[in-house]
């Protein structure tokens, strides 16, 4: 049994509005293996991004965590005392955001606002910090690390930025890198060294990453396991393999056949899924995903399906998922 | 073909009308995204949003309509005529007989204030509207043609801005001479360069969007861009710097008449009114303080609805 | 950036040039002799005449705007004709009162607007922000005369507690100040708060959030120092309005300022006090407002560069 090193049980995030609760965060459980990068996929507003913010209690108000623990090597996040969850934030768990040119303060060089991170939890002299925040920025790859330590983030490329804002999340050896969609706003060629990075920086420091996107294609390069979520729920999870070989959810199969690959024929429809994410104020009374379902049947109108086990980690929350495995085996 | 803007922000969006071929999934999908998104933006809409969330608003304006009823009718509704004067109820403090008291020579107050209400709410309003039209079409020349119009229409507002408004009003009163048409003009002319600003460079961001990109590819001609797709964009921002710019308006003036310089006798204002109760502040404050609380009263409701104006229509003005 | 500088100052200058213009054309087109307005109506012809050629006022316009000009530029702003005296002078002894008033005016409405308009937006839709944000609408609608005459009569009449007019001392320029930044605070504050809020919804709020910040130090390190942009803009802008201000407050508590000199020209149409009053006042709010430019590139790297 691997070890865990960040396990999230029931995690409900809500948020609490004029109009209503919207359950952006319902009942997920997700397990981070040491040194493992974890995925989490799923269309624009399905709860991966407030999963994420819950872990780091980032969710901004009206939104809170009311139900579920986070357990991060036994310790439970939701407990701590405002103070130490400060603590834990960038020294144990940091996180990198979508948009690195909004991402960084526009007023402060970047070297400062890197060796900011450092100065928070360790009580060094500020010329220590520098030095560090220049090794941290030849490991991400930074090229001329004494000139871009005085830059302003618009002087600096998309692809430069994002290795500052790893930089910047790394420098305290984080267990748990939390990378929210990292690679959406750059170049593909930026994108594929930037995910190399990550995956190497997770294979030499034996640090943790969970990794959020929508782009299936990321996922399969740098995961090892993965969650798909629909509508503020995990509708199945894997390893990537079976994921990707053997989808079980309708959503997912969904998923997977929207993307087009080099032998794709040229003719025809391009494949995708009908409807759009239903309001999470107004779910419908079964199945969150059977209006948009190819192979729903009356019990997915009526009943919510549960996340059934389907061995070897792997599991979905369908009812027609039960039955056909069964006939796999 | 009609495209619509999209709202700048806000719960709602516009949804696109276009006039593509209309099939029966795609019917399916516009209603999916219509109750995903909520119903589309308009004005109209806008304005039920204000009225239902912002409370206040909605009774500024209605105080600032019945203002100007007030002063319209004046003549109608004053209990006694604006000259007339009772000699022994001369510094009569407020009461029954008197609302608001009488002045110095017997006048009741409350009839000098409605009609002050007339020439303060005018002068209010007329040259605002002046001011804007002239500081809206200098914007949009100066910002959609850019160049040297540009550079002097801006050299030209900057040298408007360096005066302090009140002496460049009192400088103009005393070049125009007395007289409530000099107080028009001295008005209009110091406004217009703030108005000016804002609307130049909604212009210089509007000009760069697609929209504008694509009719001029079309071979639209200048000007019909700028009255077809600047002008509407910018109206929000000019109905909200209307309500702002109202109230300064009215400021400047009773400070004009405040200091002798605006509105002279036999005329009545509300900052006149003020200036001539200074003299019996000590013994008679409502003399002055019933015609500022006036003067407080209709500024707070223009800021108020200005406010409630810009929250729905443009909240980006709020820096500026 | 030095280009930008030196771009900067030509601009000021046309602009000063331009306004030096607009007085000169605003004080001469007025209908009616100026001799006669400054002698009165039973001056004899011969007087006219001999002050006409010596006041320069019989040359053609562009010679008398170029004597203007030259006068100007060695500080010599003629004389008044009421109070005859150079109005360098009388400029002089009455400004360090207008500085005294609008800077104290100033301090008192920036310090507690951007405090109140910070506490505000932290505390969003409570109790204190509705609270503060009531009060600054209400000091934005105040006209400045009746705050400093319910200032003068409830303070300094009611309750005897300072002077109600006159300077003696620091104590007396108190009322004024507060009653002429009011206005200035009401401002300051509501644009604080909607920046400040607007600039907690950014993304790199997040990031130092996320860092492992205290949420104070994130307002005070990261969110102010961007908030304060659109400010410092509005606190130049404000230089203009607390003269106009200074206007008011001086007439009201007799205090003796460059507005008050402006307002008497006025009335006693004494073309070179107002001309000078005037054209002081101008420079004054340009040169602030090329300091506040200055500043704001000093601040903002992004405007520094040019980009």
């Amino acid at each position: 049994m691997e070890q865990m090193l960040l396990e999230i049980n029931h995690l409900k995030s809500y948020f609490f509005t004029r109009k209503g609760v919207s359950p952006a965060v319902d009942d997920v459980s997700i397990r981070v293996p040491k040194g493992k990068i974890v995925g989490i996929v799923g269309e624009s507003g399905c709860g991966k991004s407030m999963t994420a913010k819950s872990v780091m209690d980032l969710l901004k108000y009206p939104g809170r965590v009311v139900e579920g623990e986070i357990l991060l090597e036994g310790r439970d996040l939701t407990k701590l005392s405002a103070k130490e969850k400060r603590k834990v934030r960038g020294e144990d768990v940091s996180m990198i955001f979508q948009e690195p040119m909004t991402s960084l303060n526009p007023v402060v060089k970047v070297g400062k606002q890197v060796r900011e991170a450092i100065l928070i939890h360790q009580k060094t002299d500020k010329a220590e910090a520098k030095k560090r925040v220049l090794e941290v920025f030849r490991e991400v790859g930074i090229s001329e690390p004494e000139k871009r330590y005085d830059c302003y983030p618009h002087e600096l490329s998309g692809g430069l930025r994002q290795r500052v804002m790893i930089a910047m999340a790394m420098v305290c050896r984080p267990k748990l890198m939390i990378a929210d969609e990292p690679t959406t706003a750059l170049d593909v060629t930026i994108e594929a060294q930037i995910l190399k990075l990550i995956k190497n920086l997770c294979a030499t420091t034996g640090m943790s990453c969970l990794l959020i996107s929508h782009n299936l294609g990321v996922i399969a390069q740098m995961c090892d396991y993965v969650y798909v979520m629909y509508a503020g729920k995990i509708v199945e999870q894997g390893d990537v393999y079976t994921i990707f070989d053997r989808a079980s959810h309708p959503y997912t199969k969904g998923l997977l056949a929207s993307v087009i690959h080099l032998d794709t024929p040229q003719t025809g429809h391009l494949s995708t899924i009908p409807g759009v994410v239903p309001n999470l104020m107004h779910l419908p009374a079964g199945c969150a995903f059977c209006g948009r379902c190819q192979e729903a049947v009356g019990r997915c109108r009526a009943e919510k399906p549960e996340l059934y086990e389907l061995g070897n980690g792997h599991a979905s929350r369908c009812f027609l998922s039960i039955e056909s495995e069964a006939i796999h085996e | 073909m009609k495209i619509r803007k999209t709202a700048k922000s806000g719960p709602g969006a516009a949804v696109q009308e276009t006039a593509c071929p209309d099939t029966a999934a795609a019917q399916q999908e516009r209603e999916a995204l219509v109750a995903q998104l909520g119903e589309s933006d308009t004005f109209l809409d806008k304005m039920r949003r204000m009225a239902s969330d912002n409370k206040l608003a909605v009774v500024s304006a209605v105080v600032i309509v019945l203002f100007i009823l007030l002063a319209l009718f004046a003549p109608l509704l004053t209990p006694y005529d604006f000259d007339e004067m009772d000699l022994l109820a001369r510094l009569a403090p407020p009461s029954a007989k008197h609302l608001f008291g009488t002045d110095e020579l017997g006048r009741d107050v409350l009839t000098r204030l409605l009609y002050g209400a007339r020439v303060s709410l005018a002068v209010g309003i007329i040259p605002t509207i002046v001011s804007m039209l002239i500081g809206a079409v200098l914007g949009m020349i100066s910002g959609y043609i850019g160049g040297a119009v540009d550079a002097v229409i801006m050299r030209l507002a900057d040298v408007m801005l360096s005066f302090p408004s009140l002496l460049l009003a009192m400088v103009i009163m005393y070049t125009l001479g007395d007289g409530i048409v000099s107080i028009f003009i001295a008005l209009a002319v110091t406004n217009w360069a703030s108005v000016a600003r804002v609307v130049r460079s909604e212009t210089l961001s509007l000009r760069e969007t697609e929209y504008v990109e694509a009719a001029r590819s079309i071979g639209v001609r200048d000007f019909a861009i700028i009255f077809r797709h600047i002008l509407p964009n910018c109206i929000p921002s000019l109905i909200v710097l209307f309500t702002l710019n109202v109230p300064a308006a009215i400021l400047s003036e009773s400070s004009l008449s405040f200091l002798g310089i605006g509105v002279q006798l036999p005329n009545s204002s509300w900052g006149l009114m003020v200036n001539m109760g200074r003299s019996f502040l000590y013994n008679a404050p409502w003399m002055s303080l019933v015609p500022s609380a006036a003067i407080m009263l209709v500024v707070l409701a223009f800021n108020f609805l200005g406010d409630g104006l810009r929250d729905v229509l443009d909240p980006h003005l709020k820096n500026s | 950036m030095v280009k930008s500088i030196g771009k900067r100052l030509l601009q000021t200058l046309l602009v000063l040039f331009c306004v030096s213009l607009l007085i000169f054309i605003l004080l001469r087109i007025v209908p009616g002799d100026a001799v006669t307005t400054m002698m009165g109506e039973h001056a004899s012809a011969e007087t006219i005449e001999r002050l006409t050629a010596e006041m320069n006022l019989d040359k053609p316009f562009y010679v008398q705007f170029g004597y203007y000009i030259r006068d100007i530029c060695t500080g010599n702003f003629g004389t008044s004709y009421t109070l005859n005296k150079p109005v360098t002078e009388l400029i002089g002894a009455a400004f360090p009162n207008t500085v005294k008033l609008a800077l104290l005016a100033a301090v008192i409405a920036w310090v507690i607007g951007i405090v109140c308009g910070v506490i505000a937006a932290v505390k969003k839709n409570g109790i204190l922000d509705r609270i503060f944000m009531g009060v600054s609408l209400l000091g934005v609608s105040i006209p400045v005369f009746m705050v400093a005459m319910l200032l003068q009569y409830l303070i300094g009449y009611r309750l005897h507690w300072v002077d109600i007019s006159g300077v003696e001392s620091w104590t007396g320029f108190i009322l004024p100040a507060i009653a002429l930044g009011w206005n200035s605070a009401g401002s300051i504050a509501r644009l604080t708060r909607s920046t400040l809020v607007e600039v907690l919804t950014e993304d790199y709020i997040d990031t130092a959030r996320a860092k492992g910040r205290g949420r104070a130090a994130v307002i005070l390190l990261h969110a102010l120092r961007n908030a304060m942009l659109p400010v410092i803009t509005m606190m130049a802008l404000q230089i203009s309005s607390l003269l106009s201000g200074a206007v008011i407050t001086e007439t009201i508590f007799a205090i003796n300022g460059v507005g008050r000199l402006a307002v008497d020209a006025i009335t006693s149409r004494d073309i070179p006090l107002l001309q000078g009053t005037v054209l002081f006042t101008t420079v004054i709010v340009i040169a602030g407002n090329l300091a506040a430019d200055c500043l704001y590139s000093v601040l903002d790297p992004r405007i520094r560069r040019g980009a």
